[in-house]
């Protein structure tokens, strides 16, 4: 049997349930290690093809309430043992049961690869090779956002930067090992830690993105901002209806904040709702509400609802400066009333940000802030202080590769072991990273080997 | 062409004597088959034509491997050898790297004894200036005198003396190395025969007179006091050693050469040829890394017979007038004579990629290539394409299977692969940085990797299988019993306490004490009262096996995966344009290149992993086909 991967079977988006899928040689320890079932008895092979209830735990806390059934080789559609998590629907519990399987030891599953195995296995008949051919070749979905490819582009920039930090140290290395008569500066073990802890944290940052939820896929994190009453609720009402596309409505990590799941023009949106919470206390003393500050420090765009039949309050001019260095829209709702505040006074509070004049009592200024967002988003004006990098799984799980081949060889240079231990896991950690790019050419380093250092005879 | 004479037929005959060609040529005679082996000059048979010594990193575990297969490298050197040194011994026992200083004479005279005494083998001085071509395939070679010589393969080791050309300075003429003619007839008639050729350049120092220098200049640069020697057969080597000498450049030197540069053949744009980074001329060094305030050189001798000196370092296309001013600014050389001065040479090759991983070459069958012909470099390198290609051409005329050493199998493998599957831009150099799986094809294990692979062949002398053996069941006897042998607290306490190691509460065995960095198996013994006589080659791979096992099996699985794709072998009759799925671009290079296996196809640059997942469905498909069609 081959190694063991996973991937998501059922489609994104809403559904009653979802279901994450595992084949491969370790399918039934993975299974074990993630897996409590109600009856307390493991999982083995005499429970082929039944259903069993319990709950997937990572590290005691629990993650889903699932149905798990295992099937064993051959008699499977890749013929290699398989596993199915049945859990709910929805894209946060089924992507932590994902990514708990590969940080057991599974690995993503390619494109088609479950299919290319059943295959491969003599499972499938050869009138669906030419089929499983096109899934394989198929390079890039059709539907594949603007957005995302903006927001990737940056996330390989940012790796390349990274990787070319790690290319430098590997030169200084593998130049030490390969040249050990020639006259450059020894590498030291200090020196050494010191730039791969440097390289280290950047993958960590990167990878905090993603921990944080903030995987577009998800949704671009989204709060509205505002005080009580100026028509925060009203506004998501109206985005909700507008979109048609309630995709799910998830309990937060805490009961206090509801997230609402919406599209705008491709551009899936988490809209934290702020609105109905504490509604008699002001809205400042919620931002100091540990979660609800957490959820805008983390927002990728925030939109900043005021009340323009109302002065200015001292609330208004403590959220502009919140604001000031942030991607946010104002919204300056009940145009429909008499006006206390004028466009221009708020203009000049917060000179660089979109302002729309809306009334949500009559409808307007809706179809104006989707446009603000998207063009936001497209322009790839959203993210870029957030460093929103992390799009996917793959990406993040290459990350985690890379980040434990970092830590090993920190931990070598700890223990004083020879330069060529280390240099072994540099390049590891070097090639993960650049299969997140679809770079991994082996020859860049004896290219920049012999563009730094000085060698002859 | 009809004034041709008829002088005889061979089963091989190798074309050129140098590193390459002795390996070939000896491998096949040794296989059986009737060889003739020509030189232009048999004084240039094994000559060092460039620096004198064998070894080095990635070179030393090349020669290392070329020895355990039973070519005759390590032998030789052994035999010449006036220092030898260990390198890079405060790394991992993976790049431990042996190098040795040879007397050069030495060596090109041990070296054409064996090819004299060697049954099977002819020896002639003669310039090889065509091939006899027909149907596709090699049947024979013609000489500039009208000999005609019949062959059922031929192995082409032309080095640099293919249409080589000398430049010294603005002078330039069609020479080979070291005041040798070059060959230039061959060049034009291979490309008649359907095989490209390309330039490549390399160059060598000057060698000065050893009397007219002042070494107490110079940092003196001895041998190890153990010396390790390079052959498995050989357990000491007993020689007095003799030194090299390190001094540096300085501003002086560097403006010396500034100031002429524009007399160089390099900048001078008389050279088109592409040169190798690694030995970069002096004043291409002074231009590409103008903040360096002095370059190392290292004066080596070029042997026990001559006061000639080598000058690692200073490889230049400067005029003699320069090379002799530059060599008067540098401490040690204020007097130097130049006794020969150094030069740039351009050379024809082919473009290693029209080679099949045997070394045959894809438009003329039976036809192999090694060496720098290959487009490498060194004479380690030479060496090992030599070897393979001396087995091969064996095997084609035998009808064996190829012998194909993959990159998880040794440093000869990455060569090879490296050359025929990715290409090279310049000349070639080996690098532990290019092997993979570095940990597992150290030099002191290529007996254990290799040695029953050379049986095979029939390549391995009765002695040196023998010994294998033997070394081969100590090293296991051994490991079973410190796997087995449990010592208690009692017995290891205080020893323990003395080698500053922690206490053990409960038994343990000798193999996990051993895995305790601050014990090495020798301090053991103290403790281990019934420890059998081993050799000490025997007791290093303990050593290391047990030191190093995380490691070992973390390559091991390493390579678990890389021969999955390795094993999948593609057949040279496969069309890829008529592959759905794959890239145009895949298609082409698949083609073009014909790989062996999967695996190779994956290493080829612009073949993506998609590619790769169609061409394992394509081979399921394939295989079921014929399953079918036999029902």
């Amino acid at each position: 049997m081959e190694d063991t991967i996973a991937a998501v079977a059922t489609a994104p988006g809403e559904a009653g349930i979802g279901i994450v899928r595992l084949s491969g040689e370790n399918v039934l320890q993975i299974i074990n290690d993630i897996f409590k079932p109600k009856s307390k008895k493991s999982i083995s092979a005499i429970d082929h093809r039944k259903l069993i209830y319990g709950h997937i735990i990572d590290n005691k806390q629990v993650i889903d309430e699932v149905l798990v059934v295992y099937m064993k080789a051959p008699h499977t559609y890749t013929k290699e043992d398989i596993a199915e998590i049945h859990c709910h629907g929805g894209m946060i519990p089924v992507r932590k049961i994902l990514e708990l399987t590969l940080k057991k030891g599974a690995r993503l599953a390619e494109k088609g690869e479950f299919t290319k195995r059943a295959f491969l296995n003599g499972r499938i008949d050869l009138s669906q090779a030419e089929a499983v051919m096109d899934i394989i070749s198929a390079k890039t979905d059709k539907g594949f956002d603007l957005a995302l490819n903006q927001l990737e582009g940056q996330l390989s920039e940012n790796i390349r930067q990274i990787r070319n930090a790690l290319l430098q140290t590997i030169a200084h290395v593998s130049v030490n090992i390969d040249y050990p008569e020639e006259d450059i500066e020894e590498i030291t073990y200090e020196n050494l830690k010191k730039q791969i802890s440097d390289i280290l944290s950047s993958i960590k940052n990167l990878l905090e993105t993603a921990d944080t939820g903030k995987i577009i896929k998800d949704g671009l994190n989204t709060v509205i901002i505002g005080r009580p009453n100026v028509g925060k609720s009203s506004l998501l009402n109206a985005l909700l209806k507008e979109s048609r596309a309630i995709v799910t409505e998830i309990p937060g990590t805490t009961r206090d904040i509801i997230e609402e799941m919406l599209h705008i023009n491709g551009i899936p949106l988490k809209i934290i709702d702020t609105a109905g919470i504490r509604e008699t206390s002001d809205v400042i003393e919620k931002i100091g509400v540990e979660k609800t500050k957490k959820s805008f420090n983390m927002a990728d765009l925030i939109i900043f609802m005021l009340n323009t039949s109302e002065p200015l309050a001292s609330e208004d001019h403590q959220i502009i400066e919140l604001l000031k260095h942030r991607k946010a829209i104002v919204v300056l709702n009940k145009t429909d009333l008499p006006q206390k505040i004028n466009i221009e006074e708020i203009q000049s509070l917060l000179p660089d940000k979109k302002i729309i004049q809306a009334s949500m009592k009559q409808g307007k200024g809706i179809k104006e802030l989707e446009e603000a967002i998207s063009d936001m988003v497209y322009s790839g004006h959203v993210s870029q202080k957030n460093t929103l990098m992390i799009t996917n799984i793959r990406h993040k799980n290459l990350l985690e590769k890379a980040k434990t081949f970092l830590e090993d060889s920190l931990s070598m240079i700890e223990r004083q072991e020879p330069l060529d231990f280390i240099d072994i896991d540099l390049k590891n950690a070097w090639e993960s990273l650049g299969e997140i790019i679809g770079e991994a050419v082996a020859e860049d380093i004896i290219d920049e080997i012999f563009s730094r250092f000085c060698l002859g005879k | 062409m009809s004034d041709n004479f008829y002088m005889g037929t061979y089963d091989v005959i190798v074309v050129g004597a140098g590193h390459a060609g002795c390996e070939a040529a000896l491998a096949t005679a040794r296989l059986g088959l009737k060889t003739l082996i020509f030189s232009i000059n048999l004084e240039a048979v094994a000559m060092m034509a460039c620096n004198p010594s064998i070894g080095g990193t990635g070179k030393g575990h090349l020669v290392r491997e070329i020895d355990a297969l039973g070519g005759e490298m390590a032998v030789n050197i052994d035999k010449a050898s006036i220092q030898s040194r260990m390198l890079n011994t405060a790394k991992g026992p993976a790049v431990h790297s042996l190098r040795t200083q040879a007397d050069k004479l030495a060596y090109h005279v041990s070296m054409k004894k064996v090819l004299e005494s060697q049954d099977n083998l002819d020896i002639k001085q003669a310039e090889v200036t065509d091939l006899v071509v027909e149907d596709g395939a090699v049947k024979g070679i013609i000489t500039k005198t009208g000999a005609l010589y019949n062959a059922k393969a031929v192995i082409l080791a032309t080095g640099t003396f293919l249409r080589g050309r000398i430049f010294i300075g603005k002078w330039n003429y069609e020479g080979g190395p070291n005041g040798l003619s070059a060959a230039i007839e061959l060049s034009a008639n291979l490309k008649k025969h359907n095989i490209g050729l390309r330039r490549f350049k390399t160059g060598t120092p000057a060698r000065l007179d050893g009397k007219t220098l002042d070494y107490s200049k110079m940092l003196e640069q001895p041998g190890d006091e153990e010396i390790i020697p390079f052959s498995f057969l050989n357990d000491k080597l007993e020689i007095s050693q003799v030194s090299c000498w390190l001094t540096y450049t300085n501003q002086n030197t560097h403006n010396v050469i500034l100031q002429n540069l524009d007399r160089s053949a390099l900048f001078g744009g008389y050279i088109e040829g592409v040169g190798p980074r690694y030995c970069p001329s002096i004043e291409d060094k002074l231009v590409r890394f103008s903040d360096k305030e002095r370059h190392q050189l290292f004066i080596e001798p070029e042997g026990l017979y001559t006061d000639e000196v080598y000058v690692q370092g200073m490889s230049s296309s400067l005029p003699e007038d320069v090379q002799e001013m530059f060599y008067k600014t540098i401490p040690g050389l204020e007097n130097a004579k130049i006794v020969r001065p150094a030069y740039a040479i351009e050379y024809d090759c082919i473009d290693p990629l029209d080679l099949k991983l045997s070394l045959e070459h894809r438009n003329v069958a039976n036809l192999f290539c090694a060496g720098q012909i290959n487009g490498s470099s060194g004479y380690e390198e030479a060496a090992a394409q030599g070897l393979m290609a001396g087995i091969n051409a064996a095997h084609k005329l035998k009808g064996r299977e190829p012998f194909i050493l993959d990159r998880s199998e040794g440093y000869i493998g990455v060569l090879i692969d490296d050359l025929v599957t990715k290409g090279t831009n310049e000349p070639y150099r080996i690098m532990t940085s290019r092997a993979e799986y570095r940990l597992l094809l150290r030099q002191d294990n290529a007996d254990l990797r290799l040695t029953e692979k050379g049986h095979e062949i029939g390549l391995v002398s009765k002695e040196r299988y023998e010994k294998f053996l033997l070394k081969k069941e100590m090293i296991e006897n051994e490991m079973e019993r410190i796997k087995t042998t449990y010592i208690k607290p009692d017995e290891a306490n205080e020893f323990l306490k003395k080698c500053e190691s922690s206490p053990i509460k409960n038994r343990v065995t000798l193999l996990e004490l051993l895995r305790r960095p601050e014990l090495s198996y020798q301090m053991l013994a103290e403790i281990d009262k019934d420890r059998p006589e081993i050799s000490k080659s025997a007791a290093q791979q303990i050593e290391i096996q047990v030191k190093y096992m995380g490691y070992i099996e973390k390559q091991l699985n390493q390579i678990d995966k890389f021969k999955k794709l390795e094993n999948k072998r593609l057949d040279e009759s496969i069309d890829y344009s008529q592959i759905d799925g794959l890239r145009i671009e895949a298609q082409q290079k698949l083609n073009k290149l014909k790989p062996e296996s999967v695996g190779q196809a994956s290493r080829i640059s612009g073949v993506s992993p998609a590619d790769i997942n169609v061409l394992l469905i394509y081979l399921e498909r394939e295989r079921r086909k014929k399953e079918h069609d036999r029902k």
